[in-house]
């Protein structure tokens, strides 16, 4: 006779107590206030609450605010500059750093290249604002350039991640099976290893223009007068009055990002079939 | 990007320059005491429209060889000349060789026939005729209906006969085939196997095949380079390298061997006279002008010993019966000799046959004409 024995199920973190509960308010903590700046942008009182009946007034109000326009006009301009130049300049970095062979300092390179992830934002915001003022004074040239390379030299690591991983994903054959097949370097590049760099290149220039469009500390700090981005608008005007059109504004924010987000995921799965 | 472009055609008038001479070539990875040589010293001719095969254990430099006619890497000395031309300095897209990589290397953001084309493409070959070769292509290899598919879409078989179609595509002077039917199964393998050698005859291209697989070596080619240790062994056709191995590693690495030691009694001209370990005397051929002298090491295959039972004074080598293996088209014997060395015969199963043998029985091993074979070392 076989004796029985009662099957244990295998260890899982979903069976433990507690789990359901934790995951839960983990959830509520990160969703209950964007839904409740979602619900009270529709708000049709003076004042961020009480709730006094739905209205789209504050989404109109905003859209014909000419402040408004006029900062999210710079905060479009902006993010799509800073997006393109850090994904070219990552994209050259991506290569120097998986194309070559390893060589010595490599590890710096990588975390020189990262710095602006690890480096606190608001030391190479004081950073940027002295040398910035330094060239100012010195040259007397003013304008929006210098935001645009502010935003490219912070976005780059984020352009550069996703780039450099699809790299490393590459099969090497591929592009060793192009200059076979007489392909020249350059040749070898453009044919088969930007196609397939592709979904990196679109996923890293996505979060670089989402990581640009969102940023208010070294804008903050570098812009000139004039030059308000959406985000340093709203934190002007949280000083003075708080209205609903404030949370209409970070409603379409919100809206532009998850669509830029929904858009990068839905490249990435076409890539990968 | 001129005179990358092979004819293909056999020129009736002078000999033909070798496809390849590969010329003293070593190749060495790493440096001061990790250094480990690749190649040691190869030298090598491959002729024109011939179906050459590296033979060898993985890490035998088989494949370095390959890459290095290739162009994907460099000698570290010597010399590789594609029809009398020293190409070992030229990149890959200046050599008119293509390959058939071993996880075949398609592109995957094209399509079978776009795949196809390309190197024809990267030649700057006029519209019509890349149209018109990648047809041919396509009919060569009876992928005609898949050709807008892309590769990922495709089963291995399917894939392998791209990659094919793919180098052979520009017509270059010689096709390196890289362990091309190891990641396919058996059967297919073995269909595979008889379609590349048809493909090789129909092309007249030179196939220069590496394979660590010695009954596919066996197969295909019309001549093996038996490698190991970044060294060629022996280089022959197939019916050299089976029935006069030079050394023990070739005679153990292809077929099955028994290795027996043999006294040298005389050598006349190319045969030797030999004593076996009964006492029995028999003449083996020699290869070449090599002289063995006194005990040497000799190689007799499975099937070139018939067994007869009895311990008579008729066998060439008397010992006990230990073991029979039914294999379905032949049977092995296994015989234990006085020294108690295992010896293996083999042979051939006839219909309604009863087995003959017993185990523990007695039993006589007769030899084959020239089936002993002295070896070098």
């Amino acid at each position: 006779m076989i004796p029985f024995i009662k099957k244990r199920p295998p260890f899982s973190l979903k069976r433990q107590p507690g789990f359901g509960l934790i995951a839960g308010l983990c959830f509520v903590m990160l969703y209950a206030p964007i839904i409740t700046l979602v619900v009270y942008s529709f708000n049709a009182g003076k004042y961020i609450s009480p709730w006094e009946g739905f209205s789209l007034q504050w989404y109109v109000a905003a859209w014909g605010n000419e402040a408004v326009q006029d900062a999210t006009m710079r905060s479009l301009f902006l993010a799509v500059q800073a997006g393109i130049y850090s994904t070219v300049l990552a994209t050259m970095a991506a290569l120097g750093t998986t194309r070559t062979r390893p060589f010595r300092g490599l590890m710096a390179i990588y975390a020189m290249i990262n710095q602006p992830l690890m480096v606190p934002e608001i030391v190479t915001a004081v950073a940027l604002l002295i040398l910035f003022a330094m060239i100012k004074s010195l040259t007397g040239i003013q304008g929006m350039f210098y935001l645009v390379i502010a935003h490219t030299a912070f976005c780059i690591p984020f352009a550069y991640l996703p780039i450099r991983a699809r790299l490393e994903g590459m099969d090497l054959n591929l592009e060793t099976a192009a200059a076979d097949l007489y392909a020249t370097p350059w040749k070898t590049f453009w044919r088969v290893t930007l196609p397939l760099l592709f979904p990196g290149i679109i996923a890293g220039s996505m979060l670089a223009f989402v990581i640009s469009l969102d940023d208010v500390v070294i804008t903050e700090f570098i812009k000139s007068s004039g030059q308000e981005t959406l985000p340093t608008y709203m934190l002007g005007q949280l000083r003075r009055v708080v209205t609903p059109e404030i949370n209409a504004i970070s409603t379409v924010l919100l809206g532009l990002s998850i669509s830029v987000v929904c858009l990068l995921f839905f490249v990435e799965r076409r890539s990968r079939k | 990007m001129v005179e990358k472009q092979g004819t293909g055609q056999a020129n009736t008038e002078a000999p033909l320059p070798a496809a390849i001479y590969a010329e003293r070539v070593t190749k060495a990875f790493g440096e001061g005491k990790k250094k480990v040589l690749a190649l040691d010293d190869v030298s090598l001719t491959i002729e024109e429209n011939e179906f050459f095969t590296l033979l060898g254990p993985s890490g035998c430099g088989k494949t370095t060889l390959l890459r290095l006619i290739a162009g994907f890497d460099q000698p570290t000395a010597g010399a590789i000349m594609l029809r009398d031309r020293d190409i070992s300095q030229l990149p890959p897209n200046q050599r008119s060789v293509n390959t058939v990589f071993q996880d075949y290397a398609l592109f995957p953001h094209m399509t079978v026939a776009k795949n196809i084309s390309f190197g024809l493409e990267m030649l700057g070959k006029p519209k019509d005729y890349i149209k018109k070769t990648v047809g041919d292509m396509l009919a060569l290899v009876k992928m005609e209906e898949l050709r807008d598919r892309r590769t990922d879409q495709l089963s291995g078989g399917q894939q392998q006969r791209v990659a094919l179609a793919r180098a052979l595509a520009p017509r270059p002077q010689v096709l390196l085939l890289d362990e091309p039917l190891s990641a396919l199964d058996y059967k297919l393998r073995k269909e595979m196997q008889i379609e590349l050698k048809q493909l090789q005859l129909e092309t007249g291209i030179t196939f220069i095949f590496v394979t660590h697989d010695q009954e596919e070596a066996l197969t295909m080619s019309d001549r093996i380079a038996v490698m190991n240790a970044g060294r060629i062994l022996q280089i022959g056709t197939p019916r050299q390298i089976y029935n006069q191995p030079a050394d023990r590693f070739v005679a153990s690495f292809i077929g099955r061997s028994n290795f027996i030691s043999v006294e040298v009694l005389s050598v006349e001209g190319r045969r030797a006279r030999l004593k076996l370990s009964s006492g029995r005397e028999v003449i083996s051929p020699l290869p070449d002008n090599w002289v063995p002298r006194g005990r040497v090491t000799a190689v007799v295959r499975p099937e070139y010993a018939q067994l007869v039972a009895g311990s008579g004074d008729e066998g060439d080598l008397q010992g006990v019966l230990e073991n029979i293996v039914y294999l379905g088209t032949d049977t092995q014997y296994h015989i234990r000799l006085p020294d108690e060395t295992t010896f293996v015969t083999r042979s051939q199963n006839q219909c309604q046959e009863t087995e003959a043998f017993e185990d523990g029985q007695s039993v006589s091993v007769v030899f084959k004409p020239e089936a002993v074979q002295v070896l070098r070392s």
